[in-house]
């Protein structure tokens, strides 16, 4: 076997988030792309929620979730097994290094040269296209949205919605330039195109691979979400069909995934269902007529089971990955996608990338946020991200003795004048005396406060100290 | 995980005010307001001496043991089981929310808790305990509100602010487009990530400034600096005042001054 170790040379360096950003923030067209995007989705998710105990409904998809991850080792155990009474073959990778060699082996072993992929988070994760690429394998995007970042030779920007960072022009203009189409901007047009060209490759393809939303251990059943019925071609047209997934998407009984398929998709894109919604419980039986003949789960740890361990961090496997985090994050709709650096973006990133990269790395993704909380507010399955937020800027700056940080690359954060300077505050909020004489000396020399304070008088004027404090004001009225 | 269900006390003789550092130093006007208030209701404010921070900043900068040192310097202030009022839903909503968490397997965790449910953000104290009723005696004016993210998500009072404003007939409220969206503060995020802050701010001041309301009001002080402190610098006709200040101006009939 060829060993390749294409994940070290990750090209993307998630520490440079700020210049990112700032790229951003100076780009019109994307803070145009993504304010209008994100504006929309709100509405959308708020319009489909109407008439809804939503508030209920949320508490239920959390309750269902937490059962679950209750019991996930049972539960992963239960769905092996059903999986493999119904014929399909279970793979258990530790990393995505090992789910792609997983993948690649069974391309192999079929002498696959063609794969056609629906829409799936985990293969970003992995990184499966390069793999597969530099192992002379050509796998094509089939979800509209990936298909145009392939073509780009992009990430997606969106779990959800992956080129939402680009508008009809911009893709008009790609596709004019790599499909060869006419430059348009009638959707419609560009649309059946795509298609076009795509269902040649569905046709020809010798194995097929998808993502999972829900897999049900009691009965064996993958369950995937979509729109563009790429994602039933891509699962029942080539002869093989390989479903890649995270450890943490199994639920114990198909009842769990009713209130969780409402949940996803009014979340992610305001819809009450999804135009498609596939239910694979197998390969081909020898009485069927269609349908791949062999089908394999591969099942992907990387990182989740060390998420696992923690009775607070737990909670970041909650997640159904609907994307209102983002959709509804006033950092993501200024930055965009791509900023983070990070296969997940948005609020939901920043609370689980760490993990996958390490906090050395990802030091920067929890502070990225304001706390403002509406991330929270929306998540279908109730992840209190804001607190996991807290959790996390904790650990990079091991900063509770009483709660040592665990997770890897911890402390990476911490400098010593910054340390000093919390140190310092907290010696003199400590002390009322102190803070009463300082705070005074203030209000006295107020005149003397300096007029530019770094980022902040970059774009704001400084806060005036008031004359009197509030303290000597109440002692003067005591009097 | 369930939020608990606040359930409001009777409306008390006297109440502890905890001012918060943001109000002592930049806006005591704001504190003096809220106090003349609740004194209007017909309650005894009881201001302890030893208050300084609530430690939101350190926590949420992540030093916990910082933090923890100067939220313990503030528990041993309100020794009665008065309620404990706060101008401001990010004080309040540390205090309430994440003293819990704070002190949880440290000897104070009972106390911290306890001080936890006594915890009040002010306007919501004022319509859902004082029931409040205001004379407005000011002059006609226009005025766009903003509630803070804490104070929207936290302490769940967005519906108070306008509440008492439109109990003021020469008042008219209006409303900026993405009201619940975040004005960019965040504590120190707003020195961390400038630019994002910047952006965040520079958009909420936009869409102050488009309902043709040239003043706002806020329930807190770290908005406030952060978007009157944007609309000053770059020029833009808004203005803006603590709730409480114009809450205090408008009706105590002497032109806003603080006894």
């Amino acid at each position: 076997m060829s060993e390749t170790t294409h994940h070290s040379a990750h090209h993307i360096d998630v520490k440079e988030f700020h210049p990112r950003a700032r790229a951003a923030i100076h780009n019109p067209q994307i803070r145009q792309n993504f304010r209008k995007a994100m504006d929309g989705l709100m509405t959308k998710r708020k319009s489909a929620f109407e008439g809804w105990d939503l508030e209920t409904l949320r508490d239920l998809g959390a309750n269902i979730r937490m059962r679950a991850l209750a019991n996930l080792p049972d539960l992963l155990e239960q769905l092996e097994q059903k999986l493999t009474e119904n014929g399909v073959t279970v793979h258990w990778a530790a990393d995505g290094d090992e789910a792609c060699e997983i993948v690649r082996d069974i391309c192999l072993a079929r002498d696959a040269k063609s794969v056609i992929k629906g829409k799936s988070m985990v293969s970003e994760e992995m990184e499966l296209n390069h793999y597969l690429e530099d192992q002379g394998i050509e796998a094509l995007e089939s979800d509209l949205g990936e298909y145009i970042v392939q073509l780009a030779e992009e990430t997606p920007s969106h779990i959800i919605m992956p080129a939402i960072h680009k508008n009809t022009t911009e893709i008009s203009q790609l596709l004019h330039d790599k499909t060869g189409t006419d430059l348009s901007n009638d959707v419609e047009y560009l649309t059946a195109n795509a298609r076009l060209q795509l269902r040649e490759k569905f046709r020809n393809a010798d194995v097929g691979i998808s993502g999972v939303n829900f897999a049900v251990a009691e009965t064996g059943t993958l369950c995937l979400v979509e729109n563009e019925g790429n994602g039933r071609m891509t699962t029942t047209v080539p002869p093989c069909h390989i479903a890649v997934t995270g450890i943490e998407k199994v639920v114990p009984k198909l009842e769990d995934v009713t209130a969780l398929l409402a949940l996803l998709t009014r979340s992610a894109t305001g819809q009450h269902i999804t135009t498609y919604f596939n239910m694979i419980s197998g390969p081909r039986k020898a009485d069927e007529l269609d349908g791949p003949e062999e089908v394999h789960l591969v099942l992907v740890d990387n990182g989740r089971s060390t998420i696992y361990q923690d009775d607070e961090l737990l909670d970041t496997l909650r997640c159904i990955r609907c994307g209102a985090c983002m959709n509804h994050c006033p950092v993501y709709t200024r930055v965009g996608g791509h900023a983070y650096g990070t296969t997940y973006p948005g609020p939901i990133g920043k609370i689980l990338m760490p993990h996958m990269v390490g906090l050395d790395e990802g030091r920067h993704l929890p502070t990225a946020s304001s706390l403002c909380g509406a991330c929270g507010e929306v998540c279908p399955v109730k992840i209190p991200i804001p607190d996991l937020l807290v959790r996390l800027r904790q650990e990079a700056v091991d900063g509770d003795k009483l709660h040592p940080a665990k997770v890897r690359g911890h402390g990476a954060k911490r400098g010593t004048v910054e340390a000093m300077i919390w140190k310092g505050w907290s010696w003199m909020h400590a002390r009322p005396g102190l803070y009463r004489l300082g705070t005074a000396l203030g209000a006295r020399f107020r005149k003397l406060q300096p007029g530019k304070l770094g980022g902040w008088t970059q774009y704001r004027t400084a806060p005036k100290l008031a004359a009197k404090t509030l303290h000597e004001r109440m002692k003067e009225r005591s009097q | 995980m369930v939020d608990p269900i606040k359930v409001y006390p009777a409306k008390p003789s006297k109440v502890y005010f905890y001012g918060t550092c943001l109000v002592d130093m930049f806006y005591p006007d704001a504190g003096m307001a809220g106090i003349q208030l609740l004194e209007r209701e017909g309650i005894e404010v009881i201001y302890p001496e030893d208050q300084t921070c609530c430690g939101q900043p350190a926590y949420t900068s992540g030093y916990h043991d910082e933090a923890r040192a100067v939220a313990r310097a503030q528990l041993g202030l309100f020794p009665e089981d008065w309620p404990i009022v706060v101008p401001s839903g990010s004080c309040g909503g540390m205090m309430r929310k994440h003293y819990p968490a704070l002190f949880k397997d440290t000897a104070d965790d009972v106390k911290a808790a306890e001080i936890a449910g006594r915890i009040w953000e002010l306007t919501d104290f004022l319509v859902n305990v004082c029931h409040i009723k205001l004379e407005d005696l000011g002059e006609p004016t226009t005025v766009a509100m903003h509630t803070s993210c804490s104070a929207r998500r936290e302490m769940g009072v967005a519906e108070v602010g306008p509440k008492l404003l439109g109990q003021l007939k020469n008042v008219n409220l209006v409303e900026q487009v993405r009201a619940e969206e975040c004005c960019g503060f965040g504590g120190t995020f707003a020195v961390r990530h400038p630019e994002i802050s910047g952006a965040m701010v520079s958009e909420k001041v936009d869409t102050l400034v488009n309902t043709g309301a040239r003043e706002f009001v806020t329930t807190d002080c770290g908005c406030l600096m952060n978007i009157a402190g944007y609309a000053e610098k770059n020029q833009k006709p808004v203005t803006g005042q603590h709730i409480l200040s114009f809450l205090w101006e408008r009706t105590n009939g002497d032109g806003g001054k603080h006894s």
